[in-house]
């Protein structure tokens, strides 16, 4: 086995580009695992910690943040959890301390497990995915687009993801998750709502449930017809019935250790209704405090 | 590959070590620090965490090769560095050939918080983490900040007892 430690956003690209089947490094929180357990052994490592811009956060022009695939979950949480409540709620869900001290959403995207936290916020919102090769400069992948089956994904060989871009929060959002407790936990189901009443829009995010993860389109398209967003009057428990219906319906899980398909499923309905009804709450609250 | 790396303050450089192998594979096998415990390589457990570059994290989970040029202090790091910490009369004591543990180490100790003691290094590094940054934690703070630690023995009473006794000292003492 190789490692490769380049130091350079550049040279990292011309690595792997030189060495394709280089596997890129991280926090190491689900490489290693693999590599321990001799189920995968990579001809190289691509070690991506010194590359300093991958930890950095910046604001473009537009408002989005720019958000480096090597920031660790506990920043996420600590420094972005204002702008980005979604991601940082299914962050701080993320296996235990130490596992948040260095797992990151780059590598979640990398690893581009069904079962990844990350990915029902981040298909919530619209996040888009900046992966670049040397070859081809930067190529922007909508989050949508991005997950391609168990465990696939839509980076080129030559590709390294560096940066989710996603927009700062215009309304409540939330995410939700089954296990059998709070910590070390992979998802039994989780799901992701997102709010966005300046485009009178709703985004969802389903994980653990189909082989990829993957939106809700049709219950986002009914909601975001169905919501009072002018008068924001209360949730009609019927809409708030049939949004979890049609969430439920979007899913496509398995029975494996964790869960049946069934409990998936009834799991997703009861999610989709509860974080609406949070959601709802959270916005009709914002306009009692501004009236 | 050759790794260098400080570890415990110490300068050192590792040669021979494969590509794909762990920090804790590093520290046990190839640097005698056997303390950080091998239990899950998986990060599910909790007992190899280390301090790397100051931040606690589970060494099976870190490739060796990327600890390159950085420090990594483990439990056995953590009782000279109590000695330093409380420089005046503690070094008269080391001087005079008394191993002073680090206050998290003896609370563990008095409170009976260890058992078997497989799972207590883990635990001993990310309890003195979170009594750093989080003096006074709530007992929902320490859960939360010791759930990625299992322990098979003591049904986790005794080991909240002694992260509140050692954060109760160093609130005193300070």
């Amino acid at each position: 086995m190789e490692f490769l430690r380049p130091v350079t956003w550049a040279d990292a690209l011309a690595a792997k580009a030189g060495q394709p089947d280089a596997l890129p490094i991280q926090g190491g929180t689900d490489v290693m695992v693999e590599i321990n357990f001799d189920v995968h052994r990579p001809p190289a490592l691509l070690d991506l910690n010194p590359v300093r811009e991958l930890a950095e956060v910046e604001t473009l022009p537009d408002g989005t943040l720019r958000v480096g695939a090597g920031v660790p979950y506990v920043r996420l949480i600590n420094e972005l959890g204002d702008r980005l409540p979604g991601l940082a709620q299914a962050s701080r869900t993320v296996g235990s301390p130490q596992i948040r001290n260095r797992g990151t959403v780059g590598g979640n995207l990398g690893a581009a497990s069904p079962a990844g936290d990350s990915h029902p916020p981040l298909l919530a919102s619209d996040a888009v995915i900046e992966a670049e090769s040397s070859a081809r400069g930067t190529r922007l992948i909508p989050a949508v687009d991005f997950y391609k089956g168990v465990k696939r994904n839509a980076l080129e060989p030559d590709e390294l993801i560096r940066a989710i871009r996603i927009a700062p929060a215009s309304g409540p959002q939330y995410f939700s998750k089954i296990g059998t407790r709070n910590a070390m936990v992979i998802a039994v189901c989780s799901f992701a709502i997102a709010l966005h009443p300046d485009e009178r829009r709703v985004g969802t995010g389903v994980g653990s449930a189909a082989p990829t993860p993957r939106r809700a389109t049709a219950a986002e398209e009914f909601l975001s017809a169905e919501l009072d967003w002018d008068a924001r009057g209360p949730l009609s428990v019927s809409v708030a019935q049939r949004f979890g219906e049609l969430v439920k319906e979007a899913a496509a899980p398995i029975d494996d250790v964790r869960g049946t398909a069934d409990y998936r499923k009834h799991a997703l309905s009861v999610m989709a209704r509860r974080t609406l009804t949070w959601a709802w709450n959270d916005h009709r609250a914002t306009r009692e405090e501004a009236s | 590959m050759r790794v260098n790396v400080t570890v415990n303050g110490s300068q050192e450089a590792v040669d021979d070590v494969w590509e794909g192998e762990s920090l804790l594979y590093v520290l046990r096998e190839r640097m005698g620090l056997p303390g950080s415990k091998n239990a899950c390589e998986q990060g599910e457990c909790g007992s190899c965490t280390v301090y790397l570059d100051g931040t606690p994290v589970c060494s099976c989970l870190v490739a060796a090769g990327q600890v390159e040029g950085r420090e990594v202090r483990t439990v056995e790091g953590l009782a000279t560095a109590g000695r330093r910490d409380a420089a005046g009369d503690t070094a008269g004591r080391a001087a005079a050939g008394h191993d002073e543990l680090d206050p998290v180490q003896q609370a563990f100790l008095e409170a009976g918080a260890v058992q078997c003691g497989f799972c207590t290094p883990g635990l001993i590094v990310q309890s003195h983490d979170l009594i750093e940054r989080n003096p006074e934690p709530s007992d929902a703070e320490i859960r939360e900040a010791l759930a990625g630690n299992l322990c098979r023995c003591t049904g986790y009473e005794k080991i909240l007892d002694a992260v509140r006794l050692a954060a109760k000292r160093k609130a005193s003492a300070e």
